[in-house]
């Protein structure tokens, strides 16, 4: 039986001369993100951008899984929107700085990670997108039930945002960015270094093939559930993040849809590229934000219509076709170096 | 306390609920099996059914009768456009793939329908011969439900004949079984793709115009029942045949006795239901141990 892959061209290993393993193009494009990340809120609408910042954070911890481990969780709502609320009752309840409410947040989707991954984990592939898209189907109804905590239908409404008196930050969205961005940059910091350590080269094996890590030694459950809690964990800081800025949450947070959202920039980005999912949650937000403020009725169909195509037809994403692209001009480049080489003992 | 009449009564409601559920699971089971797709779609293609009824009811007067026998026509002339258009050119790919379009299809398809027919129910009366409750020997139940129960095991027990009977079916069931196997004993599988996918939509359709006078006819109606049709089929076992329609019929059961005597945890019971069985059987009540990892 062969292991059928979702990523066309896997990231590590396979790729001869993996595109940003030259230490001066890693640092010009750190550079260039870094940048990116502090000009946003002067070229955006600063909610706007925080709504990009954490997003993004949500699709990197969601390709952590997916690209990276060959799971694709259909739940992440669960722990997006779990996380949310958890912040929002912490900072709404014990008058903390948001970033500990945040961290709160993110340390609650990560026990609720734990068994809901269990479970999980026992089935891969299709199975698995099945079993945590209904598992973050119960969590749904668990926020909608449970109206006395979460306000039900209306949301948890007037979430404050406390960060040390300092007036700037607490009412003015455009500094507030600047305050939440270090938990952004953690998380992907963090979600970078999950995948270079050799944790995260065991989960690109087991995401290669499963029976061979296991032949290997390594319990592959536990390293999916692993994987599967750091996600969630990093899932919960965007969530946070983002529920803060919103100074609200609402019930579709936990709903499916956000869950096939957060697959759709990963998707757009490039699956297993990492960074690409901060250029998919860029163009979703981005396109969201214009269709809903150029007062266009149907944001689902045009997000379904992206989502149909881009999986038609552009399944190495955004980032990963640039990658794929440069990697081919580079074998070519080096064939045509090779081949005059080749020529000169004939010449002489 | 414990009320024979009223225990029955929720027994006929949860298996006539249950019926949609293993009407849509079984077009679910079939499509798995023969294409290796998991349609997203199909709660989708459930509110399709119900709106198409609706309408059919409201412009062309057409009642539930001719309800049950055109819309999984029309159902399943779209499910082969779908196929045709989109489904098949990913079917060589991993089935994640498949199931990421029909998510997509199904935001648009919600859209569509949101947008023509707005965000309160369409309106659905019952023809006169199945409206109003029957007394047997003093137990009353709602004829309707008794009607949408027995019509659904009848379907079911159709399916069944065909696929244990006929030739189309001995090849399905090669199909969804062994489709190396079946390819190397020179069947055509591929010829048999489109129209069994078409089939399965017709199913959800079927079951669609069934809960059309029993539900609210929403756009969204088929959001939450596609997700419950997921954990039908890992309760019964994904590509089991059997298994989704018995599968279904618990559920409905879940559901129903959930709401009578705990509604805040009825919905959720189905779910807890579902991580039960992963627990203990993995594979699901009547799923052979998974092939691929």
């Amino acid at each position: 039986v062969s292991q059928s892959l979702l990523i066309p061209a896997p990231v590590t290993g396979a790729d001869p001369v993996p595109a940003g393993s030259d230490p001066r193009r890693r640092w010009v494009l750190l550079a260039a993100g870094l940048v990116a990340a502090l000009a946003l809120p002067w070229f955006v609408y600063p909610p706007v951008a925080m709504d990009v910042a954490a997003m993004a954070l949500f699709a990197i911890a969601l390709d952590l899984l997916l690209g990276y481990t060959g799971l694709l969780s259909f739940g992440h709502a669960a722990f997006w929107g779990s996380s949310a609320y958890v912040t929002g009752l912490i900072a709404t309840h014990y008058g903390v700085p948001f970033p500990v409410a945040v961290v709160g947040g993110a340390v609650f989707a990560m026990i609720l990670a734990v068994p809901v991954g269990y479970l999980s984990v026992r089935r891969s592939g299709i199975y698995f997108a099945m079993v945590t898209l209904a598992f973050a189907q119960m969590v749904y109804f668990i926020g909608y039930q449970w109206s006395g905590l979460t306000g039900g239908e209306n949301g948890l409404q007037g979430v404050p945002r406390r960060f040390f008196g300092i007036e700037a930050v607490e009412t003015n969205s455009f500094y507030f960015y600047y305050a939440a961005l270090p938990i952004i940059l953690f998380g992907l910091w963090a979600a970078w270094r999950i995948v270079h350590s050799p944790f995260g080269r065991v989960l690109v094996s087991i995401r290669d093939n499963a029976q061979r890590a296991r032949a290997l030694g390594y319990e592959v459950d536990r390293y999916k559930l692993l994987a599967f809690v750091l996600s969630a964990g990093l899932t919960g800081l965007a969530g946070g993040v983002f529920a803060i800025s919103h100074g609200f949450v609402a019930l579709t947070e936990l709903q499916w849809s956000t869950s096939g959202e957060v697959v759709l920039m990963t998707v757009l980005g490039g699956i297993g590229t990492l960074w690409g999912g901060v250029l998919g949650a860029f163009i979703v937000v981005m396109l969201a934000d214009y269709l809903a403020s150029s007062g266009h009725q149907g944001i689902d169909l045009v997000t379904g219509s992206v989502f149909v195509l881009a999986v038609l037809l552009f399944r190495r994403g955004i980032w990963g076709t640039v990658r794929h692209q440069w990697l081919v001009r580079q074998q070519r480049r080096a064939a045509s170096r090779r081949s005059p080489a080749d020529a000169d003992p004939a010449r002489r | 306390m414990l009320d024979v009449n009223a225990i029955l009564q929720y027994t006929v409601q949860g298996l006539a609920a249950g019926s949609f559920y293993a009407l849509a699971a079984l077009g679910l089971a079939v499509i798995f099996g023969v294409l290796g797709v998991v349609n997203f779609a199909h709660g989708a293609f459930y509110m399709l059914g119900a709106v198409a009824a609706a309408v059919l009811l409201d412009s062309l007067d057409l009642t539930l009768w001719w309800s049950l026998l055109v819309v999984p026509v029309l159902m399943f002339v779209f499910g082969v456009v779908v196929e045709r258009l989109l489904v098949q050119w990913l079917l060589r790919l991993d089935p994640l793939y498949n199931f990421l379009l029909t998510f997509g299809l199904t935001l648009v398809l919600v859209e569509l329908v949101k947008q023509r027919y707005g965000v309160s129910g369409l309106p659905y009366r019952l023809p006169g011969g199945l409206s109003g409750r029957v007394d047997l020997g003093g137990v009353v139940l709602p004829r309707y439900q008794l009607f949408v129960l027995l019509f659904s095991v009848a379907v079911c027990g159709l399916v069944w004949l065909v696929m244990t009977r006929t030739r189309v079916g001995l090849i399905v069931r090669a199909a969804s079984e062994k489709p190396e196997l079946a390819r190397a004993l020179g069947i055509n599988v591929s010829r048999w793709v489109t129209p069994v996918f078409g089939f399965g939509v017709a199913l959800a359709g079927l079951a669609g115009v069934l809960a059309a006078p029993f539900r609210a006819i929403t756009a969204d109606m088929g959001d939450n029942f596609g997700i419950i049709l997921f954990a039908v089929v890992v309760i019964g076992g994904l590509g089991s045949i059997v298994g989704a329609v018995v599968a279904g019929f618990v559920v409905g059961l879940v559901e129903a006795f959930g709401q009578a005597y705990a509604p805040t945890f009825a919905q959720i019971l189905i779910f807890v239901l579902m991580a039960l069985i992963i627990l203990i059987r993995p594979a699901g009540l009547f799923g052979r141990k998974e092939a691929t990892a």
